[in-house]
Parts: C-alpha cells; sequence; structure tokens
C-alpha cells in the first residue's frame, strides 16, 4: 500500500478537512477541552463519503488520528485473501462495517490444480461478525468453502441481512439455501454465481415468504438441480422490485414465458434451458411479445440447453441489450448472424467458439462499442484445427476498436493477429489469449509468440492483466518485465525456457500483485530473484514448475510476514530430501502466522 | 481424497480375469485373490494403501471393474495405463527429467485448458448431444430436455447426495475419477462439531479402511441392486437409476444375484 494516488475528489474532501480544523482552531469562542476529539468527528463526517478501498487505505496513512477516523468510517471491508489477516484483528480494526467482501481460493483452483479441502473455509469469519458486525447488510464471497451452518448462522444473525453474492463458492446445498430463504426477511440481493451446489432435494424456492418479497436481483443459473417452478412463478408475480432474475436450466421455455409476462421491468434476463418440454403447451406461447414488452431489458443470458430455433424470439431486444451471454449455446455462424446485426449497442459478449471465426466477423461488424469479449471453447481437447484462430481475432481487433477485455480460446494463432490487436485497439486493459495447444508456434511463421506478445505489453498502455500461451521462449518475459509496468495479474502454463524468464518479470513488473504459473521451467534461482517484492503481492503459484522445498525454505526464512505452503502429492517422499521438486508452491503475505486449518497435505515452511 | 482411496481399495480387491465374469468382491478374507494372467491391472505401485496416498494417483485410480473381454477394453486400459505414467512424468514428481517433455498429443493434462471443471461439464453434454441427436438407444433415466443423465449417487454416512449425469462419462475410469472428487469433501461417519478435522484424522481414517470395505452399487430398471462393473459401461448407463456407495457388510447379499441377472442376459 505505497504510494497510491488520491483522486481528486478526495484531494478536495482532504482540503475541506484541513480547513474546517483551521477555522475551529482559530475561533477564539469556541471553548472545547478537547479539539483533538473535534477534528476527528469532523474528520469522520467528511471521511464518510469516502468510498474507494485505495484511498481510504491512502488517508489511514497519514496520521494515527486519520487511522483511527478512518477506520470507523470504513464502512465496507475488502479482504482478498481470507488468510492475509485474522477476523479479529479485521473486526478490531473495523468496527462499523455494513459490507463484507472475502477471497479465499486462489484462481487456479477452478481448474483442479488444488486439491479439495484446502481450506478458505467461511466458518471462522461469520462466527466472529455475528459478535463483531450484528448490522451487517452486505456479502460478498469469491472462491470460499461455505457450509450450510454458516449459512443458517448467518441468516439467523444479520437481522438487517439484505444482499448475499456468492461466486465460486462450494460446500453447501439447498439446505443452506432454504434457511437464508425463509429467515432473511429483507433480502434483496440473492445471487449464485459459478457455485457449486449440492442437491439435498430440499425445495428452497418455496421458502421465500408467499406473500411476496423485496428481492432486487434473484440468481440461480449455476444450480443443478431440478425446481418447484410454482414457487419461481409466485416469487417472481409478487416481487414488484425484481429487476434481475437468472434461472437455471431446469425451466422450459413456456416456463420462461410464464415468468416473463409476470416481469417485464426485468433489466437482467437468464432464460434457462431455452429449450421447449417434452410435452410443449398448445399452443405455443408467445414468446417475441413477451421479449418485445421487456424494454428495460439489458442484459441477457442463459440458453442452457438452446434450440436454436426459438433464437428470433429474442430479436426486440437486441437493438438495447449492452450484454449478451451466449457461451453455453451451442450455435453456428448462419445462427448467430440474425441475432448480432441488431445489437449494435453490445459491450459484453461471450460465446461458443461454435459460431467460427464467420461468427466473430459478423460480431465486429456490427458492435462497434464491444467492450469485452469471451470466446470459449466447446471442444477443449488439444487439436489440430479449432474453429476459430487468429482470423477471428484479426477481425474482432479491426472491428472492435474500444476493446477492454478479451479471453480467446483458441488451437492456432499469429503473431501478426495478436499484434494488430495490440495496434488497433489501445484501450486494451485484460489481455487473456489461450491457444490450447500447448507449445504452439506462430501458425504462418513456425516461429515462437514472443513478438505478437511482446507487442501487446509494448503497446496497450493500460494493460493491467496478462495471461500468455503457445510457443514461448525467454525473450516473450523478457518484454514482459520490460513493457508491463502497470500490469497487476500474469497467467504462465508450458511457456519459457529457463530461470532468466520469470527474473526478468519479477525484476521488472514493479506492480505485480498476482503471478500463477505452472508447468514452465523455473527454479529456486528465479523464486530468489523476487526476495523483494513478495511482500507486494497477494500470492504467488508455482505449480510443476522447478521449485524445491530448500529454496522455499530460503523464502520462507528471508521474506517476512509472507506464508509459504507447499502442496506434496506424489508418494511419500522420505524426510531430509531436500532436493525435491515441490508440486506446488502456494505463498502470500499475511499479518498472522500460519494457519490452523491446514490439512496435511499442505507443508507450511 | 480419502473416499477415493477407499474405492481404489477396492481396485486392489476386485482382479477380474478378462475373459471371466467371476466377481470376486473386496470381501474380507478373499481380498488378493491371485489373478490369472494377462491382467492389465494398473500396478504401478500407486494402488498400495499404505501411508500417504498422493493426489495424482487418487485422480488415477481405477474402479477396476471392467470385465467383458474384448480388445477394445484392454486397449482402453493400456492407454489408462500409459496415461497415468505420463501425466505422472508431466507433473514432475522425483525424477522428471531436465528439459520440459512435450507430452503425447492423447495424454489429459490436469487442468489444461483453464476452463472451469463445472462450465466443461455442461459444455461437453452439449457436445455429446450435438453429436447423438437421433440416438435413441440411450434413453434418459431422469431426463431434462437434452437427454443427460442424471443419477443421484448416496455415499453411506455422507450428510448429502449428489448427483452425476452418466452420459458425461465414457468409461468406469472417469465416473469413478468424478466421485471421488465428488464425496472427499464429506466427513464420513462421525460429522460432529469437529467437523473436517476428524475426517482428516489419518488414523480414523486408517480405521475405516481397515474395518468396512465401500463397494459402488447401483439400482437398474428392474429395481433391483447390482454391484457397479457387472456389465458393459454402455449398459450400465442404459440402465443405471440411482447409485449408492455402501459399506461392504451390506453388499455381500448382492453377489449371487448379480451373477443370476448376467446369466440371464447372457
Amino acid at each position: 500500500m505505497s504510494e497510491a494516488q488520491m483522486s481528486e475528489d478526495d484531494a478536495d474532501l482532504a482540503a475541506a478537512a484541513a480547513a474546517a480544523v483551521v477555522n475551529i482552531r482559530t475561533t477564539t469562542d469556541y471553548l472545547s477541552p478537547y479539539p483533538d476529539q473535534v477534528l476527528e468527528n469532523v474528520l469522520e463526517n467528511v471521511l464518510i463519503f469516502l468510498t474507494s478501498r485505495r484511498d481510504r487505505n491512502a488517508v489511514s496513512l497519514v496520521c494515527k488520528s486519520w487511522y483511527r477516523a478512518e477506520a470507523l468510517t470504513r464502512s465496507e471491508l475488502y479482504i482478498g485473501n481470507c488468510y492475509s489477516v485474522s477476523p479479529r484483528r479485521a473486526t478490531d480494526r473495523f468496527k462499523r462495517v455494513r459490507s463484507v467482501v472475502l477471497k479465499g481460493k486462489p484462481r487456479f483452483a477452478d481448474f483442479s490444480l488444488m486439491p479439495p479441502d484446502w481450506g478458505a473455509h467461511f466458518e471462522p469469519w461469520v462466527m466472529e461478525m455475528i459478535n463483531a458486525y450484528c448490522g451487517l447488510e452486505k456479502l460478498y464471497l469469491k472462491r470460499m468453502s461455505v457450509t450450510d451452518d454458516d449459512l443458517s448462522v448467518m441468516a439467523h444473525s444479520f437481522v438487517n441481512f439484505k444482499e448475499l453474492v456468492l461466486v465460486c463458492c462450494e460446500g453447501f446445498g439447498t439446505t443452506g439455501l432454504a434457511v437464508v430463504a425463509s429467515k432473511c426477511k429483507q433480502l434483496q440481493v440473492f445471487d449464485l454465481i459459478e457455485a457449486e451446489v449440492s442437491d439435498d432435494e430440499v425445495d428452497w424456492l418455496s421458502c421465500f415468504p408467499e406473500s411476496g418479497t423485496c428481492l432486487e436481483s434473484l440468481i440461480f443459473d449455476c444450480v443443478e438441480c431440478p425446481i418447484n417452478f410454482e414457487a419461481l412463478e409466485n416469487i417472481v408475480a409478487k416481487s414488484p422490485a425484481l429487476k434481475k432474475l437468472r434461472v437455471n436450466r431446469y425451466v422450459t421455455l413456456d416456463q420462461l414465458h410464464r415468468l416473463m409476462v409476470r416481469a417485464p421491468q426485468l433489466t437482467h434476463l437468464g432464460t434457462g434451458s431455452f429449450s421447449p418440454s417434452e410435452n410443449p403447451a398448445e399452443p405455443e406461447p408467445d414468446l417475441v411479445s413477451a421479449f418485445a414488452a421487456c424494454r428495460s431489458l439489458v442484459c441477457l443470458s442463459g440458453f442452457r440447453e438452446t434450440v436454436p430455433d426459438y433464437l428470433p424470439a429474442v430479436y426486440p431486444v437486441c437493438a438495447n441489450i449492452t450484454s449478451l451471454n451466449f457461451s453455453y449455446a451451442n450455435i453456428t455462424a448462419a445462427e448467430l448472424k440474425p441475432v448480432i446485426r441488431n445489437c449494435h449497442k453490445l459491450q459484453i459478449f461471450w460465446v461458443l467458439d461454435s459460431i467460427c471465426d464467420e461468427g466473430l466477423q459478423a460480431v465486429a461488424a456490427t458492435c462497434k462499442d464491444l467492450r469485452e469479449l469471451r470466446v470459449f471453447p466447446l471442444d477443449a481437447s488439444e487439436v489440430n484445427d479449432g474453429p476459430v484462430s487468429d482470423v477471428g481475432l484479426q477481425a474482432i481487433s479491426e472491428g472492435c476498436k474500444k476493446l477492454q477485455s478479451i479471453l480467446y480460446f483458441c488451437q492456432q494463432m499469429t503473431n501478426a493477429a495478436v499484434i494488430s490487436m495490440s495496434t488497433n485497439c489501445p484501450d486494451l486493459e485484460v489481455f487473456r489469449l489461450c491457444i490450447i495447444g500447448r507449445y504452439r508456434p506462430d501458425r504462418s511463421t513456425g516461429e515462437p509468440m514472443d513478438e505478437g506478445f511482446g507487442a501487446i505489453v509494448k503497446n496497450c498502455k493500460k494493460l493491467t492483466r496478462l495471461a500468455v500461451s503457445g510457443l514461448l521462449t525467454d525473450r516473450a518475459f523478457s518484454y514482459i518485465g520490460q513493457y508491463g509496468k502497470l500490469v497487476r495479474t500474469l497467467s504462465f502454463a508450458f511457456a519459457g525456457d529457463s530461470d532468466m524468464g520469470l527474473k526478468y518479470v519479477l525484476e521488472g513488473c514493479s506492480k505485480l500483485e498476482k503471478l500463477e504459473i505452472r508447468d514452465c521451467p523455473f527454479g529456486d534461482e528465479a523464486l530468489r530473484s523476487g526476495l523483494h517484492h513478495y511482500h507486494n503481492m497477494r500470492f504467488l503459484w508455482m505449480s510443476t514448475c522447478r521449485v524445491t522445498s530448500q529454496g522455499c525454505r530460503e523464502i520462507a526464512q528471508q521474506v517476512p510476514r509472507v506464508i509459504v505452503e507447499v502442496f506434496r502429492w506424489n508418494q511419500s517422499i522420505q524426510e531430509g530430501e531436500n532436493s525435491d521438486l515441490v508440486d506446488t508452491l502456494y505463498l502470500y503475505r499475511s499479518l498472522e502466522g500460519p494457519r490452523a486449518d491446514a490439512p496435511k497435505f499442505v507443508n507450511i515452511l | 481424497m480419502e473416499v477415493v482411496s477407499i474405492l481404489g481399495e477396492m481396485k486392489g480387491k476386485m482382479k477380474y480375469d478378462e475373459t471371466e465374469l467371476r466377481l470376486g468382491i473386496g470381501l474380507p478374507g478373499n481380498s488378493n485373490k491371485a489373478v490369472k494372467n494377462n491382467s492389465m491391472h494398473v500396478s504401478s505401485g500407486a494402488t498400495n494403501v499404505n501411508g500417504k496416498r498422493g493426489f495424482v494417483e487418487t485422480t488415477n485410480v481405477d474402479l477396476k471393474l471392467n470385465l467383458v473381454s474384448s480388445k477394445v477394453e484392454s486397449d482402453e486400459l493400456v492407454d489408462q495405463v500409459a496415461d497415468s505414467k505420463e501425466i505422472k512424468n508431466l507433473l514432475g514428481g522425483a525424477g522428471s527429467t531436465d528439459s520440459v517433455v512435450k507430452p503425447p498429443a492423447k495424454a489429459q493434462v490436469v487442468g489444461w485448458p483453464p476452463v472451469r471443471s463445472s462450465y466443461r461439464k455442461n459444455i461437453s453434454s452439449l457436445n455429446k448431444a450435438a453429436n447423438k441427436k437421433g440416438d435413441e438407444e440411450n434413453e434418459k433415466v431422469m431426463s431434462s430436455p437434452m437427454g443427460a443423465t442424471f443419477v443421484k449417487v448416496s455415499l453411506d454416512g455422507a450428510p448429502y447426495l449428489r448427483k452425476v449425469d452418466l452420459k458425461m462419462y465414457k468409461s468406469y475410469q472417469e465416473l469413478s475419477d468424478a466421485l471421488g472428487n465428488m464425496f472427499n469433501s464429506f466427513t464420513i461417519g462421525n460429522c460432529g462439531s469437529q467437523g473436517m478435522m476428524d475426517f482428516m484424522n489419518e488414523s480414523k481414517l486408517m480405521d475405516l479402511l481397515n474395518n468396512s470395505d465401500y463397494v459402488p452399487t447401483y439400482e437398474d430398471k428392474d429395481g433391483d441392486w447390482m454391484l457397479v462393473g457387472d456389465v458393459p459401461w454402455e449398459m450400465f448407463v442404459g440402465s443405471c437409476k440411482r447409485l449408492r456407495i455402501m459399506k461392504g457388510a451390506e453388499a455381500i447379499g448382492l453377489a449371487p444375484r448379480a451373477m443370476e441377472k448376467c446369466k440371464n442376459r447372457t
């Protein structure tokens, strides 16, 4: 938390606070015996308006009284790594928190690279918060392990609870959902995003109050259990504030229609399966009218089992939508075109590569305002040719000049297309290219992909996040270290030649916060080159590289306030064999000592 | 993970001759029945349950329940052996070579490409549905619009049920992996306040392993409970309605019935 810049507004606030202090001090009539306390009160009243956490962190560094005032006025607590600080320490410092954001496992856990039961338990946090923050209103958890008991404790303890958002969490089931639905009477937001929810065969939707709810957002498209549709229909009918509704794939087209006619005020809609039931209603429901009635719709998703014949129903909303998620829809370019050609305002587009380069060209032709594009692979195996390639990327770079964020899966790529994107899209902040075929060179020149990625870091001056793939030598890393001065998150896989690669990055990328590496030939020497920087980072992940336990031990000894976790899951290695490679190194900064809940396969050095 | 090791324990005990439909269930006393030659058993030492079991091994545990003698099945097994060894090399355990080995195209690398596993499951069923349009043979048992075959899976002693889509897997091997991943977050037996800590207590686990065997069973279309692995995979997918991983003691009675059924079928 070094030199964070204060924004202009905050500079004004600070100036106002300073002026107020000067005023009070110079007014001779004022007879307060505790001028410092007055200063703090003034500051508190001013700081309430400060919301950005980075700015608040800067404010808290000014002096002790500003630290105290800031701590008393911070209402949103953001913990990027649940093990970086203990619940007690956090609640001791910040006493008046109404909203908590808590993140647990690192991202590579999503790809089965982390053994289950590693940790990130919500329980110690909830137990602390029910005492310290009884007025808690909002909870946002990402990659945490949450149990039904935790949800129950939460639902029973926070009487003002309004918003629950669980992203990529697991460990709970429909049992927990039922408790939340029935006990949280003021619930406005109930969002489950990419969460793993076990089917306990509990009808949780019926647990919402039958007379109606104050729900504004109900998102459960990831829940893989059948639902009680009547209960859902009742909720939708009796929740006039409902704006966001994303249902799961157990909702058929007929059922979707019934929901839509009751809620034309929706702004965000997740359509569920988007295919008819086994015995479709006769006559077929008028979906087109239902969509036409949703004049405020801006975000469309779902399409879990799309029958393309029904896609034309969405035409009425295309002109207005800014976000479209087709990433579960196995549709062709021909099926996409009539939809996309109307989506002039589209800013966020997620899609399957089934649309091919041709589909991407259609996107590029219409969506001039596109900010974020994600192209996911229908078939994730490593084959020689895929439906999308450098051709699609080139088209997007030429058509969508305002692009800020891209995630692109493909089998083949060329440096030329990547370079083209780097020059055409100067606003790029996130560039994640995944060439599924490992170690693949440029398909037209046979060269490594060094120059392409080099151009990205060099030309995209706003770049903060980068993920690389394909055949890459140390040269690519030297470019990243040299030009990636703003980069905060980096992902490397199957890349590089030697320790030099990682050295370039650790020595060059001064703003680096999150580094995830797998299957690269980086060893202890490379690890050492980051000693000066690890305390500035949220975490470093290295799996299946060349790091030894001796190398990790060195880091643990030399860098204070950093926890070094090492996972081993090969056959048991005899104690004392120091030169063995570790499977995974996960290193993160922390104010606490080694955590007490580490499972057996985790060794904390 | 520990549960998967229980299933893996089964592997050691259920060694089937390729050409014979013999059921050497994991009954105490029947363990390590000598198997005739040609066992394609993955005996890389990874199946021994002594001390710690590695994560890699558990992800490659084979239920070892494939019986049918066909060249295809044998080849599949050989490939599995090769793959598991490849994967071990790839994951660079002790003894990995200096240069990064480029694996043959066939090997499946864990966690690559970086697509979330739940997303991948959903997408792969889309892919299969697209390929199998009009295929009526594998009729859905618990249907959802696009022909997935969801069956409930219960593990004796675990607090919650799970569901799997059998259509997502091509073999008993894959199913075994998925079940292992699914259940290793459960406590077995004592779900008391200590919860996870009890579960991870190794000595308790060893007691569990030594005292009881876990047997995967399923309920078929006729409502009978059968041992998983009696029949070819496709037939299993078509007839399985529900899965239950039960304690070995209860499974003893299943064997004779299963034998009869198979005889009736062939």
